[in-house]
């Protein structure tokens, strides 16, 4: 057995200052003149689209503006990626020894194998009183939520096993989740939607969330997404406490959610085997796929947005392509798989039963073989999910909590500017204020999300009659004529009435007016066409015709 | 005729531009009777005849041929002259003139404008000095040296020409930079060589000296010395009055430190025992005699130098300046710079000349110097032949090692010792590179190097065997929770659970099975039936204007004819095709999002001719999530940046067009003349008298016109 790799801690930034080149009292001729060349893999990763090629006989204007713009993105493109080499780490990786199979080897000889730090992170909380239980990450990976069927609710620093608070909501617990910081986290309780904050004080009882059965929060658009048994998909925005939208699904108990974080379009799960894919902005889906002959039992996206992962009552695990919503592969799992958790490095792990499978290369064309790890816990899987830049895999169970090591589950190089794992209170507080000013606005969620950078090439009645539906009337449309009052006895009913007969249908009159002429323009044409061919065929005594 | 009333009026234009408010001058005819008293013409009230005028030119000699022959033509001519325009084509035509002459003028910035709105960033106030780190020659030319220290630094710049200019290096950078020929290399060789051997020679004669006990001999030396440094004493009052001062003073010094001393008042241990014996021994009487002598002349206010100084000349003569065992000399001794290399031996410079420093000591240092010299002529050697240790001295330190190696076996082992033992390990695995095995001792002691490891392999699974016993209590905490999760199925866990893969009868069971159980719901028709019917919404609806019982017979049952049908069933074309067309299991929803759109671009901005050229020219992201910093600075900096408080000034058409045509530089004199008048009456004013001042005046007056 070998566990490589297994990173702990590394902190780089990004966006160091570059160095700079004292060019005056340099000595010696730079054997390496220039810049250092950046090999063409690198520049590949951080190719943005194709570039546009001037076209022939353009004006200057047009030739300067897109030779701006195309140094400029070059530009970008070179930095980025010679600042790639900031990004050091690798991810890790266990191998067994021969003909053993690295799901064979247990969570235990995995913790005494790596350094101690590292094998503190495999541990169990027993907690059968309240079980079973769902959990939920921070975003950084240093927080961990979990909420107990039978109402027990904690977080705790995970990795001090610092409990930060713990408490009965004396209710049932649907689901938990943290919001855009540790400081606060809601918990979907068998009628409301509660927000508590980290000391477990009540913040907020969202009423008009209820019945709620899985949360997702969306971090960039600071949404709290909700599934309810009534079928209702709402949004709410955490940052002004508004409702966004509500959507009424008409599809029956929604208790499968995921979200793709490519594009914060959120997918649901029915009974009826179809997943669909939701945006705020739109009352119908935007997507709908038959996925499964039975009920959608468990949902996971991949963090590029290209990939999902479903699983149904059928007992099978289907990956698709939700770029193009094609099917890649399924596999029969004999137990089905009742939970489902993508890493940010593509393992998934798949709760069957008692057993929380872990498999390696699922994304993509090869087809699913054998797991790569595996675990068997005791009692119902509730809740799985993969810590953040840790390789770590958390699982609620009937019995509690077990957090699992599973080597290269997560991304090693983080950026510390959109979630750090090490950063302090005030580090805490200038990001939240950073990202409030950089939050996304919800009507910018859709299927793709670069469409914002495209031009919107909808006709002009198309637009016009959009303005008309928004604004709930049209703004181009004509005053009505109003005559004015005259005086002796000339603003009599009738004479009015003459009047506005006089105007009634003025544009009518002129479309119709025009089109006479323009028709008679066309007869007239045509009269001399054919003229001219009777012409074509004439007579010998043709010449005499006057 | 139009021709030449627009030259005469861009002549009159000219004039005006020139003189804008000048006044006329009074005009004053020239008459052959002056009467003093009033200003008369002969003949004023008579026409003037183009032939008065024109007929002196006949008889003048310089007038040319042509000119007189175009004179008759038009005298014979009877054609008259074409009145002159009115004042309102005169006027146009000016303004056109003068359109034409300002297009001209502002056209000459059409350049710059151009460049202006191409340019990405636009600095005010313009032509500042460019911010950033400027070139030195820059610096230097507005600076002037102020502090002594900053005067200092100037010389010794200048002194070694540093260079200002492009050139980086100095020529003596780029003198020592260049390679030696060999021949040079090879005489410069023989002659540090030479010094060297010169220097060794002097350093052994010194010591052999410094041997010699004999007090005779070495009073006779220094009597000698003293002798000769009196000499040199007197020439140097002739010569060098101030070096004879400075040597005084240093006497004085020694003087007072002679003073403030006990050294030579017979109070040392020496001296005491001495005193014991004096009173049988005559020698011993001597001694204390002599030192006592020498207190008092050492204590007398004489030009007579002191023992110390003596001995410190001495060594200042013994050795040789250090610079001899520089591999290279320094070409430019003012420069401090240029002496780098130095720098680290100049402490022990220092220490050699300062005087005044006892005996011991001084000796100690020679001993320093001395072993400097030759570890300096070691490294040489070392550099000159490539030296790797020899094959005996590898000898040596592997039975040293391996000496140490079996020590350490004797020893207990301790975990310290472990340690050591590694490291040998580590530097004996290092050094077996090198190690060449020639004899059977070799062979012996290479025996040695490896066994320890032999031994030592198996103190390791002691060692392990340790940990594992003192590792129990930290395990057993963390087993206990995995004993409970893992009870007796736990070994189970070396197998793979379950079987993923399924055979394929049991896979049709199985999915026999889940037919079976949802049977009830047809999912798949009710999806097929939900896309046709999204289908069906999404496709435009056929507008039926037909009227029945026109032009027919209408009522229930029946149907509008075929032709009518065609005529007023209005289709409207079918909409682009579906995206989910060709996916049978996804119904995609066909509805634009009217959100993005009100944020999205719908007109193409001015110079793209289509969308695909504005998208890719924006499509490169401008936030400090996607991009590095400078990038980010880049690409959103203003396009007008103004320096806080500056004051931004009109740009002038110099700073710009270099070559400014100079045609009307004597127009321009001219416009000058009256000031230059005027500045000659103010002066003349003040100095002369009136009357005189008068007559002047008239004449200056008159010049200009």
């Amino acid at each position: 057995m070998l566990v490589f790799g297994f990173w702990t801690t590394k902190i780089c930034n990004t966006r160091s200052t570059q160095q700079n080149r004292n060019v005056l009292f340099c000595l010696k001729k730079d054997p390496f003149p220039g810049e250092a060349p950046i090999p063409q893999k690198q520049l590949q990763k951080f190719q943005r689209g194709k570039k546009c090629k001037v076209p022939a006989g353009a004006r200057e204007r047009l030739k300067e503006a897109i030779a701006i713009s195309e140094a400029m993105s070059e530009h970008a493109q070179k930095q980025a990626a010679r600042y790639d080499l900031l990004l050091p780490e690798d991810a890790g990786f266990l191998e067994g020894d021969e003909d053993e199979d690295t799901n064979t080897i247990s969570q235990a000889d995995i913790a005494d194998a790596v350094d101690i730090t590292s094998g503190s992170k495999y541990f169990n909380l027993h907690l059968s009183q309240f079980g079973p239980y769902r959990l939920d990450y921070s975003r950084t990976g240093r927080n961990l939520l979990v909420g107990g069927k039978k109402g027990h609710v904690a977080c705790i620093d995970w990795q001090t096993k610092d409990l930060k608070c713990e408490m009965n909501v004396m209710e049932t617990v649907n689901d938990v989740k943290w919001l855009h910081t540790e400081a606060m986290f809601a918990v979907a309780q068998k009628r409301w939607l509660y927000i508590y904050d980290s000391k477990g004080v009540e913040l907020h009882c969202v009423k008009k969330f209820n019945d709620v059965l899985r949360m997702q929060f969306l971090p960039y658009h600071f949404l709290l997404a909700t599934a309810s048994a009534t079928g209702f998909l709402q949004y709410l925005d955490v940052s002004i406490g508004k409702e966004v939208a509500a959507i009424c699904t008409k599809m029956g108990r929604l208790d499968v959610m995921a979200q793709n974080p490519h594009n914060a379009v959120i997918h649901l799960g029915h009974p009826n085997g179809t997943v669909s894919l939701w945006s705020p902005n739109q009352k119908e889906s935007l997507v709908k796929m038959l996925c499964h002959r039975g009920a959608v039992r468990s949902l996971a996206v991949d963090k590029t947005g290209t990939y999902m992962v479903t699983s149904g009552l059928d007992r099978k695990l289907k990956v698709y392509d939700i770029r193009a919503f094609k099917p890649l592969h399924s596999c029969f799992l004999p137990a089905g798989a009742s939970c489902l958790s993508l890493s940010q490095r593509g393992l998934l792990s798949a709760a069957t039963g008692e057993i929380v499978q872990v498999y390696q290369n699922v994304l993509g064309s090869n087809p699913v073989s054998k797991p790569y790890m595996a675990h068997r816990l005791r009692g119902q899987i509730w809740g799985l999910a993969y810590c953040p830049f840790e390789d770590v895999l958390g699982i609620g169970h009937g019995e509690g909590f077990t957090s699992m090591i599973v080597p290269g589950a997560g991304e090693p190089n983080f950026d510390a500017l959109d979630t750090n794992p090490y950063r302090s209170h005030k580090q805490r507080q200038e990001w939240e204020v950073k990202a409030l000013l950089e939050k996304v606005q919800p009507e910018l969620i859709g299927l793709d999300p670069g469409q914002l950078s495209k031009v919107d090439q909808a006709s002009f009645e198309q637009r016009h009659k959009e303005q008309i539906e928004a604004l709930g009337f049209d703004p181009l449309a004509k005053d009505k004529f109003k005559p004015k009052t005259k005086k002796k006895g000339r603003s009599s009913a009738g004479a009015i009435e003459k009047r506005k007969r006089k105007v009634a249908h003025e544009d009518q009159r002129d479309e119709i007016r025009q089109s006479v002429q323009e028709r008679t323009e066309r007869e007239k044409e045509l009269k001399e066409k054919s003229n001219e061919k009777k012409l074509g065929n004439k007579s010998t005594l043709d010449r005499f015709r006057k | 005729m139009q021709n030449e009333n627009l030259v005469q009026i861009s002549f009159f234009n000219q004039l005006m531009l020139v003189h804008p408010r000048k006044k006329q001058n009074e005009r004053s005819e020239a008459s052959v009777q002056v009467s003093e008293y009033f200003v008369n013409a002969e003949g004023t009230g008579d026409k003037v005849n183009l032939s008065d005028l024109l007929g002196t030119v006949e008889k003048t000699s310089g007038a040319s041929n042509k000119t007189k022959k175009q004179l008759r033509n038009l005298q014979s001519s009877k054609e008259t002259l074409e009145l002159p325009l009115n004042k309102q084509q005169t006027e146009k035509i000016q303004r056109g003139i003068a359109y034409e002459k300002t297009t001209a003028e502002v056209s000459c910035w059409k350049n710059i404008i151009l460049q202006n709105q191409k340019a990405e960033q636009m600095v005010f106030p313009l032509n500042q000095e460019s911010s950033g780190p400027k070139r030195v020659e820059q610096v230097v030319a507005g600076w002037k040296v102020q502090t002594p220290l900053e005067q200092e630094i100037f010389r010794l710049l200048h002194g070694s020409r540093q260079p200002v200019n492009d050139p980086v290096l100095t020529p003596v950078e780029e003198q020592s930079l260049k390679a030696m020929s060999l021949e040079e290399a090879k005489i410069r060789r023989a002659e540090l060589q030479k010094a060297r051997a010169l220097q060794s020679y002097y350093e052994a004669k010194a010591k052999r000296e410094k041997k010699i006990k004999s007090k005779k001999y070495h009073k006779v030396q220094n009597k000698a010395k003293r002798k000769d440094f009196l000499k040199q004493f007197d020439e140097m009052v002739k010569t060098n009055p101030e070096g004879a001062l400075e040597e005084l003073k240093k006497m004085e010094l020694s003087r007072m430190e002679e003073r403030m001393s006990l050294k030579h008042q017979n109070s040392g241990k020496w001296a005491k025992s001495k005193a014991i014996m004096a009173k049988y021994d005559d020698s011993a009487r001597k001694a204390m005699q002599e030192q006592l002598q020498m207190n008092k002349d050492l204590t007398q206010k004489m030009v007579v130098p002191s023992d110390d100084e003596h001995e410190s000349i001495e060594e200042g003569l013994e050795t040789v300046p250090d610079f001899v065992n520089d591999p290279e000399t320094v070409i430019d001794p003012v420069n401090p710079w240029m002496r780098g290399q130095l720098t680290h031996e100049e402490p022990e410079i220092s220490c050699v000349t300062a005087e005044e420093v006892q005996t011991a000591e001084e000796e100690n240092e020679e001993e320093e110097i001395i072993g400097e010299f030759e570890r300096k002529r070691k490294l040489r050697q070392a550099d000159e032949e490539d030296l790797i240790p020899t094959e005996e001295e590898r000898k040596k330190i592997r039975t040293i090692l391996s000496l140490f190696v079996s020590t350490r076996e004797g020893s207990n082992q301790t975990r310290g010792g472990l340690n050591t033992a590694g490291e040998e390990d580590e530097e004996g695995l290092l050094s077996e590179g090198q190690i060449r095995v020639r004899s059977i001792e070799d062979l012996e002691v290479l025996d040695e190097v490896v066994e320890p490891r032999a031994i030592e392999e198996p103190s390791a699974p002691q060692t392990a065997a340790a940990e594992a016993t003192s590792e129990p209590p930290h395990k057993k905490k963390r087993e206990i929770n995995l004993k409970e999760v893992l009870t007796k199925e736990a070994k189970a866990v070396r197998l793979p659970f379950l079987p993923t893969v399924v055979d394929e009868e049991e896979r049709d069971e199985q999915i026999s099975i889940i037919k079976e159980a949802f049977a009830g719901d047809d999912v798949i028709s009710d999806f097929i039936k939900d896309k046709s019917r999204q289908e069906a919404a999404g496709r435009p609806a056929v507008v039926d204007l037909t009227l029945p019982g026109w032009g027919e017979w209408g009522g229930v049952g029946l149907k509008p004819p075929r032709w009518k049908r065609k005529r007023f069933r209005i289709k409207t074309a079918p909409p682009p095709p579906r995206q989910d067309q060709k996916l049978p299991d996804v119904i995609i929803s066909e509805k634009r999002t009217a959100s993005v759109a009100s944020h999205q671009v719908s007109q193409l901005p001015f110079p793209f001719q289509n969308t695909a050229q504005f998208e890719s020219s924006i499509r490169t992201p401008i936030g400090s999530t996607w991009n590095t910093q400078t990038v980010v600075k880049n690409m959103t900096k203003p396009k007008v940046v103004t320096k806080l408080g500056a004051i931004i000034e009109p740009m002038v058409k110099e700073d710009f067009i270099k070559s400014k045509t100079t045609a009307a530089g004597d127009l321009v004199f001219l416009s000058n003349y009256p000031k230059k008048i005027n500045f000659i009456i103010f002066f003349l004013l003040q100095t002369l008298s009136s009357i005189f001042v008068v007559s002047l005046l008239g004449c200056l007056l008159n010049v200009p016109t």
